[in-house]
């Protein structure tokens, strides 16, 4: 595979906490504009991977290396999040005594200096994206709720609306549909999709449900390391995943 | 710049009761059912120093999560500079008529001034220090702090052992600031008798004055975009990383903000209570300066005010009437608010306040700690 | 029957040598009147010599005579008879001890003495006493002589030693006879090369210091003597260093004392508690009144009153954190700030209380006798108390660790420290877990009160001192870990220690807390950190 096209790219990633390896020799490549699911049980290290991929953890050896030449590992969190990459967490994130409509003006892309934040007034422009993104949410009739008021649900969207102001190359998204209602499941896969046409997206997610109705590339990691990887109907007959999964 | 009902009425108060006390004191005369007592010119001054150093203990605990054990240091270091200013003042008037050496030194023996002292007779020199000393301690301190990303309980011990070390520092004699008696004597303060009922009417409203200012400012730093980071970085510090910010910076800067604050406070405290001791560096003191915070309403400025005013103003009558019962009073105090009144007095009045905080979700300090390896 | 002869036999051939030592002995005598009755230069002389002659003459008598002549009660008629002065005004004869009845005031005159019979009085004093017949009295003689060094000592000593059976009366000795010989002019320079090297053996402040003041002796013995004081420099080094190490131990094992309980409430639990220091001072006032107590009702076991003490502070300062804990701190987990708060507050109605109850004053305990004084070891000086201390501290340790391991409460404890939903599910009853938990942390806080009120002073103020160094201690050595606050503790003690001696008490404290703030700063948990996922959330 020609390095030119991938965008982010694991090579022989191992975390270990303790004795305990969370990630073993993990390698994986993800190619620019793509959207990949990584599925896998409990303790399979798919968090551990958002981690490393965002700063929070420092792998013990390994290269991470996004858009073919910035090396991951030296850089903290808000230098890579100033990259281009955004995160949505496992369990909804967001600021909860402020505003629907100040949690997504704070991730708008931007100036983050504290010089720049003293003085910063909002700007039509700024207002026009926020309402924009207050839209696809379809939270703009909650942008004066405070975000610690809203349903699991909404918080789950405004999280995501936070991740598109921070306009990124690369969303990470952690259990999007987790405590989700069918029907909200299935609009989130709507917007994921739609996010996708502009830009790179990773979804960890359990419910295999969800997976399938992403119909992306899939990788199922197992003990730190990549166990199968292809089309959901590929890893769901792989031999190795159903042992992993169904028990030996 | 709108300013909401509170803020005028803050204003409203401290402005205009300043101004209202030294009026009565001056214009009136002793026998007069209108005059106030100088007593309570002084006790008004030091209360409003008290609420510029709740103010700037808020501004980090409620806004930026950082419970300051260590403030009353920076209160302290503002009020030696101006009580070396005061120091150099007394001139020939001391008990030994030294010109150029305070009464302790020619005490101690000494010959010459210190380097340190060098400057402090020129009052400009003084201000400048008052904002200097806290201002570059809080820095060092704060950006070895907050860039190992040191927070929660283990940062406040820090602070707590900050002002434990000035403490013992200060008492030492051969540190050079008076060791045990700390300064006082003072004489005038830019001409004027710091005895004399003008000069502490003065005072008073010249406090009042950079209370206010002090409001202002912080209020405009809490409401800002800055103060939206700063509050979205005391509930989920992890999640502004994420997004790119650094909340190491915007801690550093409204920590460094704080910590001249409250030596501003302190600089206008030691002229008013005519001395400056090492004890005011004692960490009993700050903690009590978070209880004022915490009894007004963390994260409210005019709760920090209201605090430090009604604990102080308790405090003075406390120990006038029943001494001993003081520390019990304030202990239960402590305890009261933590447990029954979390959003202080304010949070009686508030129906919905949009910056108030949050019940904390954070988890225990030590969630790291599961484990005793034995 | 052979014994009897053997006896006999002695007997004849002693004889003329006890008449030839009773000749000297009427000298002596004579000559130490001299100068009551006349004072020259030559009197002065001649009693000097008395002393001297009297001294080495092993006279029963002599100690008591050089004594009465060193306090002026010696007194000499016109035919030279001596006589003591008693207490009581009356006299007895110096040579016999007897009364003497006949003799007034008016018959005698003192025996006067100038600054050289002073002298010769004090080291034949010394030499004297190295006959007495309890061991501890020759050792002060020995040393005496050391001090003076004088070569007249030499014979006395001389003999002694060939008397002398106790090894450490013998050293000692045999070093002042090291010391003496190379004082005296007539020595040979292969007995002054084997005195350094005996002192050079010695090896402490005193052998240095008298080795540095010798003068005039020859090249070859001056060398050694040089060379033996670098050799002492060293040692003396070493002790001091050791010594250092000592008092840190010491110094640390009470701040571990203070800290243990702390690593148990603040490390285990994550409970910041401000008023752990007083629970520490509570302990101390059990000792008080467990003392009080034994005192007044049951004196014969008041040297054991630290004994009854442990057990009842542990019980005390533990009921009251199983109070506190049930009435204030549980309302508070997760809320570690206002933890911080409503602990602190607590102190201060505590410190208050013990105020009201006992006074501001400090009260005293005492140190029974068993743990009082010092033993010497090389160099080292270990006081008792300073020793217990550690040793309290290994077994608070110990059992603590072990309680933890070992017991189902230690089990349930930790299964509720680390999973607390899961510990709930299997039918553990969290609640009086933290209870208990963190009652253990307070009682181990009040048995660390006992010791403490041992080295400090018990007053409510007490607890104060120590919140910071604990808290310090527990995170310093990582939270969460006893063998990290045991290794946090002893650092600091011996950190401490090392830099007093060049900064002064007060600035080794503050170079101290300033060190460690930098260090937390650079390793924000502790010297040892847990790893792991939990870390991490």
């Amino acid at each position: 595979m020609n390095v030119g096209d991938t965008l982010l790219y694991l090579d022989g990633v191992t975390v270990t906490f303790d004795g305990f390896r969370a990630l073993n020799a993990l390698s994986l490549y993800l190619e620019k504009g793509e959207m990949r699911a990584v599925i896998g049980p409990n303790g399979a290290g798919k968090t551990t991977m958002m981690d490393v991929i965002t700063g929070k953890t420092r792998p013990d050896t390994g290269r991470v290396v996004f858009d073919a030449h910035t090396d991951l590992t030296r850089m903290d969190e808000p230098a890579i999040a100033a990259l281009g990459i955004g995160r949505k967490f496992q369990k909804p994130t967001v600021f909860e005594p402020h505003t629907v409509w100040d949690n997504l003006l704070l991730a708008l892309a931007g100036d983050r200096r504290p010089t720049f934040s003293l003085w910063a007034r909002e700007t039509p422009a700024e207002r026009e994206r926020i309402e924009e993104i207050l839209v696809t949410t379809r939270l703009t009739e909650a942008r004066q709720r405070r975000a610690g008021d809203l349903s699991h649900g909404q918080k789950q969207w405004l999280e995501i609306g936070m991740l598109l102001a921070q306009e990124p190359q690369l969303l990470l998204v952690d259990e999007p549909v987790a405590g989700m209602t069918d029907a909200e499941t299935e609009q989130t896969a709507e917007l994921l999709r739609e996010i996708n046409r502009t830009r790179s997206v990773v979804v960890v997610e359990h419910d295999m449900a969800f997976v399938r109705a992403l119909d992306v590339k899939v990788t199922v990691l197992h003990e730190g390391a990549v166990l199968s990887e292809g089309s959901i109907d590929h890893v769901s007959e792989d031999p190795r995943v159903i042992e992993v999964y169904l028990g030996r | 710049m709108t300013l909401e009902r509170s803020t005028y009425l803050t204003l409203l108060l401290v402005l205009g009761g300043a101004l209202a006390l030294a009026v009565l004191n001056q214009a009136t005369d002793a026998g007069s059912a209108l005059h106030v007592p100088t007593y309570v010119i002084a006790l008004a001054g030091k209360y409003l120093c008290f609420a510029m150093l709740a103010l700037a203990v808020d501004l980090v605990w409620g806004f930026a999560g950082i419970l300051s054990l260590g403030h009353a240091a920076f209160f302290a270091l503002g009020g030696y500079a101006m009580g070396m200013y005061l120091m150099r003042q007394i001139g020939t008037r001391g008990v030994y008529g030294n010109a150029m050496l305070p009464d302790f030194m020619v005490f101690l023996g000494w010959h010459e001034l210190p380097w340190y002292w060098h400057g402090f007779e020129w009052f400009g020199f003084a201000l400048l220090m008052v904002v200097l000393v806290p201002g570059v301690l809080a820095l060092v301190f704060g950006y070895l702090a907050f860039r190992s990303r040191v927070t929660g309980v283990y940062l406040s011990i820090m602070t707590q052992a900050l002002t434990y070390a000035l403490l013992l520092a200060f008492f030492r004699n051969d540190m050079g600031f008076g060791g045990n008696n700390g300064l006082t004597d003072f004489k005038d303060i830019l001409g004027f008798n710091v005895q004399a009922d003008f000069t502490r009417s003065a005072l008073l409203v010249v406090s009042a004055l950079f209370l206010c200012g002090q409001f202002l400012l912080a209020r405009f730093v809490v409401q800002s975009r800055f103060g939206k980071v700063l509050i979205a970085v005391r509930d989920t510090e992890s999640r502004t990383r994420f997004l790119g910010y650094r909340p190491e910076s915007y801690k550093l800067v409204v920590w460094v903000l704080s910590a001249v604050m409250a030596g501003i406070g302190g600089a206008l405290y030691v002229p008013q209570v005519g001395i400056i001791n090492p004890s005011e560096f004692s960490p009993a003191n700050s903690i009590e300066a978070v209880i004022w915070v915490a009894v007004g309403g963390r994260g409210t400025l005019v709760g920090a005010i209201l605090g430090a005013v009604l604990v102080n103003f308790g405090k003075t009558w406390f120990t006038g009437a029943l001494p001993e019962l003081w520390l019990y009073a304030l202990g239960a105090l402590f305890i009261f608010v933590t447990l029954f009144l979390p959003r202080g007095v304010m949070g009686l009045f508030a129906r919905r306040r949009k910056l108030a905080p949050e019940p904390e979700v954070e988890t225990p300090a030590t969630a790291a700690a599961h484990e005793v390896t034995g | 029957m052979h014994r009897l002869i053997a006896l006999l036999l002695l007997l004849v051939l002693a004889l003329p040598a006890s008449q030839a030592r009773a000749d000297a002995v009427d000298d002596a005598y004579e000559a130490l009147s001299a100068s009551a009755l006349t004072i020259s230069p030559a009197s002065f002389e001649s009693v000097r010599q008395g002393v001297e002659q009297l001294a080495a003459s092993g006279d029963p008598r002599a100690a008591a005579v050089i004594g009465a002549l060193h306090d002026g009660l010696l007194y000499a008629r016109e035919d030279n008879a001596l006589f003591i002065q008693q207490p009581d005004g009356t006299y007895v004869d110096a040579r016999t001890g007897a009364p003497a009845a006949d003799v007034t005031d008016d018959d005698v005159h003192t025996v006067r003495v100038n600054n050289a019979v002073r002298s010769a009085i004090d080291a034949a004093l010394g030499s004297l006493q190295l006959f007495a017949p309890d061991a501890p009295t020759r050792l002060q003689a020995a040393s005496a002589v050391f001090t003076s060094h004088d070569p007249a000592a030499l014979p006395a000593l001389d003999k002694a030693l060939v008397k002398e059976t106790d090894s450490g009366v013998r050293r000692r000795m045999e070093q002042a006879r090291a010391a003496a010989l190379l004082s005296s002019s007539d020595a040979s320079e292969t007995d002054r090369l084997a005195a350094v090297a005996t002192l050079r053996a010695r090896g402490d402040i005193d052998a240095r210091g008298f080795l540095g003041s010798l003068s005039g002796q020859p090249p070859a013995v001056a060398a050694a003597a040089a060379t033996a004081i670098i050799a002492i420099d060293r040692q003396l080094e070493l002790w001091s260093l050791l010594q250092s190490v000592y008092y840190g131990l010491s110094l640390g094992s009470v701040l571990l004392l203070a800290a243990a309980g702390l690593a148990i409430t603040f490390g285990v639990m994550g409970v910041i508690n401000m008023a752990h220091g007083e629970m520490v001072m509570i302990g101390a006032y059990v000792t008080f009144m467990v003392q009080q107590f034994m005192h007044a009702y049951l004196p014969g076991l008041y040297p054991a009153s630290l004994l009854f003490a442990v057990p009842l502070a542990f019980l005390v300062s533990g009921a009251i954190g199983v109070v506190i804990e049930r009435s204030l701190i549980r309302w508070l987990y997760g809320r570690p700030l206002e933890t911080l708060l409503a602990t602190w507050g607590l102190s201060l109605v505590l410190q208050q209380a013990v105020r009201s109850i006992f006074g501001a004053n400090n009260r005293d305990v005492d140190t029974p006798a068993w743990m009082s004084g010092a033993t010497q070891l090389g160099g080292l000086t270990l006081t008792w108390n300073r020793m217990y201390i550690i040793l309290f501290a290994i077994i608070v340790l110990a059992a603590l660790m072990a309680a933890l391991r070992f017991t189902s409460l230690g089990l349930r404890m930790r299964a509720v420290t680390q999973n607390r939903r899961m510990a709930a599910a299997m039918g553990i009853r969290t609640p009086w877990i933290d209870a208990l938990t963190f009652g253990l942390g307070s009682g181990v806080a009040g048995m660390a009160g006992v010791a403490l009120s041992q080295i400090d002073n018990v007053s409510p103020n007490l607890g104060q001192g120590y919140i910071i160094d604990s808290f310090m201690v527990v995170v310093f050595g990582g939270v969460g870990n006893l063998w990290g606050t045991t290794l946090g503790a002893l650092t600091l003690g011996i950190v401490n220690k090392f830099l007093e001696p060049v900064a002064g008490a007060v600035l080794a404290k503050i170079v101290v807390l300033v060190l460690l703030i930098m260090f937390i700063q650079r390793r924000p948990r502790g010297m040892f950190p847990l790893k792991g996922r939990a870390v991490e959330t």
